[in-house]
């Protein structure tokens, strides 16, 4: 656990990809092949099961470090992550104990066939075996919650320095639903099984958002748009007479959306489609609103009548995959002329649908339809290179999102509460209100989209201007107002405002505002009308 | 009620002075030269001899008056006197008695000795008003020799990779404490305007302090290789510190003990080196008091009055300007 502790204190403590870079490189040059596979697992996402509840776990803490559970939890408030205040409460361990990670994550997974009694004494075994980082980063994978800074693609390269396959080969290895339990380090990247590959989606192609101008990339007829769909993100696999489908995060949706096992029917085996799943309204020939997909996402089995209510599609806008043969490497253009040809007149009953390209020959003639997008249910515009092959990952240059403004609102701060983790000791999480007569009327929470300059000044007023405590929440004046940004409202019953926002966040502090300007109630239903 | 707490500050009404007041006032009582506790405007200030030429340095052309620790003194039939708070050099604790009733104002203080500010002293009281910055059990910190060690193995990995190693550091009190525990042969010591006016402050009172090399504009970083360097960290964060090329930074305060945090300074490292009492430290310095009123301030307020209350003490509350701990650096103002 030693080597791997240091590997995470050395990726924790530098924002310097070179510095991560080589740090993990060295640490894929040395380490057991296990832990190496463990390491590759955590570092994808791919953490042991918690088999321990967090509130057992957070009694055994302070049971151990002589507090009430009241004040371990309001530690825990301040702290904001359950393994860190464990970490930082518990006294320092009386033992030592050299067992490497692989070792110690077994011994995480064989709890779950023990009782209570046995798991709580290994755990304090365990507490006071472990010293700093160890004990923190144990913490972390009882908790189910070990995350460092560290992306894919930097993983990847560095696994590639050491191992010297190349990096695209290895993201393509590391894709689809290996486990570190049943996989060997050598099964999974230096020998890898064919019989793995089946379900093996590529690696996502993503896009950055458009900088300035579009017309900024040069010449239009270099480049294809269409809509942006605001739906999930899904890789639609054929293979082997089996269907699967993948999210972008890489989770396997495909028994979450049973209507893609008719795709078969329709299409042939071999192929591989990217697209967006969206809810389908086939009366009015468009997608639903993210709400009603909101619905199905929650859902791991889906009821007969919500399935009914609330179908799915993909609309599928790029190829990788054709008669078994991977065409990422293709020019964006072939592909989607590929696409189009397979999915021309493809039923209308067929969960797959083409994503149809915007036409235009201007740039100038692109700005006015982006604008309507909304009326096209889309959140935007897709811009992307005809030229281009289908990237592994981010990359900068071939392929654009040029999504709309978000819908926005002038609101004034009326609650504070303090932030936690990064911000535990800044006010960072507001609740907004807007003007129903002279009274305000609470409709958002939002703690994003301030600097950390603007946070510290606003902590600075609100502690000289609580009016109230509620725990840790505190009422200020009603003095500043912000622009609240969303991307969406519905209609909510359970808010007094009788609306809900989608990913509500402050777009800027409006000191210059004074509070009476700040927007109504009415104006807030009035968006609900046209948006909702 | 020996001591008030009213909208400019603590007050005594019997003695007709003020405890760290923010807005003017007549007399002040003055715990140390931090901004949040010594205000500009007061007609008349009082202080421990030691905190006295930081508090001219940073406040002026002001009328003050000084104690030495232990020395008593009558206003209006109230006696009053300092001792060592162990925040920073000079930083008191005031003591204040009337009638037989003794309260005791802590200011910022810490409890464990750093070889620089007068060791905390325990006083006997009845009232005792006590910062919380850190009034938390997760906040424990590492013993001195440890944290020197851990300073001391970064600033000579940087030497030998060829970068300057630069910590932020508030420029009374947390600049002095590194110097005293980094190793001064590892090589040369840089420190900014900011910080080394309060270094010469302090060497003019007696105290010793490694040898430093101010940096000016003539300053040429070649000269000094393997250096550290010691400002404020707003300097650290702008253009003053380009000149110094690659460098490795680093900040120094107790709230680097919690990781959220740590990530959010975005600097290479962090040092939890605090100039304020940890949990056993509060705990262990109001036990000592012996008080039974505990007045709790400048923190986690409310959770730290909960946890007195469960321990017996009869605790509240109050509000006041000081500290704004809560807003990043350990003494922003
Ligand atoms: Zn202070
Ligand atoms: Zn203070």
């Amino acid at each position: 656990m030693k080597r791997f502790a240091t590997l995470f204190t050395a990726l924790d403590q530098t924002t310097k990809t070179t510095v991560k870079t080589a740090a993990l490189t060295a640490y894929f040059e040395d380490a057991p092949d296990r832990d190496k596979l463990w390491t590759i697992a955590l570092l994808s996402g791919r953490r042991p099961k918690r088999t321990v509840n967090a509130s057992r776990l957070s009694e055994w803490a302070a049971e151990l470090a002589g507090l009430p559970m009241w004040l371990f939890k309001a530690s825990y408030d301040v702290v904001g992550d359950l393994a860190e205040t464990i970490h930082l409460v518990l006294p320092d361990p009386a033992q030592t104990a050299d067992r490497s990670l692989s070792d110690w994550i077994d011994m995480i997974r064989g709890l779950s066939a023990e009782e209570e009694p046995a798991r709580k004494a290994a755990i304090l075994q365990a507490w006071d075996q472990l010293a700093g980082t160890e004990r923190f980063v144990f913490n972390k994978l009882i908790t189910g919650g070990f995350r460092v800074g560290v992306s894919q693609k930097l993983m990847t390269r560095a696994l590639s320095r050491a191992t010297d396959i190349e990096e695209a080969e290895l993201a393509h290895r590391l894709m689809g639903d290996w486990a570190p339990g049943t996989t060997t380090f050598a099964g999974l990247i230096t020998a890898p099984d064919p019989e793995a590959a089946l379900s093996r989606p590529y690696p996502f192609c993503l896009a950055y958002g458009v900088e300035g101008d579009p017309s900024d990339l040069g010449p239009p007829e270099d480049w294809l748009a269409e809509w942006k769909w605001d739906g999930i993100r899904g890789q639609l696999i054929l293979r082997g007479g089996q269907h699967f489908l993948w999210s972008r995060g890489e989770e396997l949706m495909t028994d979450r959306f049973p209507e893609f096992a008719r795709a078969r029917d329709f299409l042939p085996d071999g192929t591989v489609l990217d697209g967006e799943v969206l809810v389908w309204d086939a009366e009015a020939q468009r997608p639903r609103n993210f709400n009603a997909l909101q619905a199905r996402i929650g859902r791991k089995t889906v009821p007969k009548k919500l399935l009914a209510e609330a179908p799915v599609i993909l609309r599928a806008y790029d190829l990788l995959e054709e008669d078994g043969e991977d065409l990422r490497a293709l020019p964006f253009a072939d592909r989607r002329a590929r696409l189009e040809k397979m999915l021309d007149g493809i039923a209308p009953q067929a969960p797959v649908a083409l994503s149809p390209v915007v036409d235009f020959a201007d740039w100038s003639d692109l700005a006015p339809i982006r604008a309507d997008a909304r009326a096209a249910a889309a959140e935007g515009l897709m811009l992307k290179r005809a030229a281009s092959p289908y990237h592994v990952g981010r990359k900068k240059g071939d392929w654009w999102k040029w999504k709309l403004d978000p819908l926005s609102i002038d609101a004034v701060m009326i609650y504070a509460q303090a932030g936690h983790g990064r911000r535990a000791n800044l006010y960072t999480d507001f609740t907004f209100a807007v003007w129903k007569g002279n009274e305000l009327v609470p409709f958002t929470k939002a703690y994003s989209g301030l600097t950390d300059a603007e946070f510290n000044k606003i902590t600075y007023w609100v502690r000289r201007n609580t009016l109230e405590r509620f725990g840790p929440v505190r009422r200020v004046p009603p003095e500043h107002v912000f622009e609240i940004g969303f991307e969406g409202i519905q209609k909510s019953t359970r808010h007094k405002s009788g609306v809900a926002l989608r990913f509500p966040r402050m777009l800027r502090w409006r000191p210059d505002k004074p509070v009476q300007e700040a927007n109504t109630h009415d104006d807030l239903l009035a968006m609900l009308d046209q948006y909702g | 009620m020996v001591l008030e707490f009213r909208d400019e500050g603590i007050f005594c009404p019997a003695g007709g002075f003020h405890i760290d007041p923010w807005r003017p006032v007549d007399r002040a009582l003055v715990t140390h030269g931090h901004a949040d506790h010594a205000y500009p405007g007061h007609r008349r200030y009082l202080t421990s001899a030691a905190a006295a030429p930081v508090m001219r340095h940073r406040l002026g052309d002001i009328t003050i008056e000084t104690m030495e620790f232990g020395e008593t003194r009558d206003i209006n039939g109230v006696t009053v006197s300092f001792h060592p708070a162990g925040h920073v050099p000079g930083s008191a604790q005031v003591r204040v008695e009337h009638k037989g009733e003794v309260w005791v104002a802590s200011g910022d203080y810490k409890t464990t000795p750093d070889g620089l500010s007068e060791t905390f002293a325990p006083v006997r009281c009845h009232a005792f008003i006590t910062e919380c910055t850190f009034g938390l059990p997760v906040f424990d910190w590492k013993p001195e020799a440890v944290l020197a060690a851990e300073i001391n193995a970064w600033w000579q990995a940087n030497a030998a990779e060829g970068r300057v190693s630069a910590i932020g550091a508030y420029s009374l009190g947390k600049a002095q404490r590194l110097l005293t525990m980094v190793d001064s042969g590892l090589g040369p010591i840089l420190t900014h305007a900011a910080v080394e006016n309060t270094n010469d402050v302090l060497r003019g009172q007696g105290l010793t302090l490694p040898e430093t090399v101010r940096v000016t504009p003539e300053t040429d970083p070649k000269m000094h290789p393997g250096a550290l360097l010691i400002a404020p960290p707003s300097a650290l964060d702008g253009r003053w510190a380009r000149r110094f090329g690659p460098m490795s930074s680093a900040f120094a305060s107790g709230w680097m003990a919690l990781r959220g945090v740590r990530r959010r300074r975005a600097t290479e490292r962090g040092f939890v080196v605090s100039d304020h009492a940890d949990w056993k430290g509060l705990n262990a310095a109001i036990a000592e008091t012996g008080a039974t009123r505990i007045f709790a301030t400048h923190g986690y307020t409310a959770t730290f009055r909960q946890w007195l209350e469960s321990q017996g003490y009869d605790a509240q509350i109050v509000q006041t300007e000081f500290g704004d701990e809560l807003v990043d650096d350990e003494d922003a103002a």
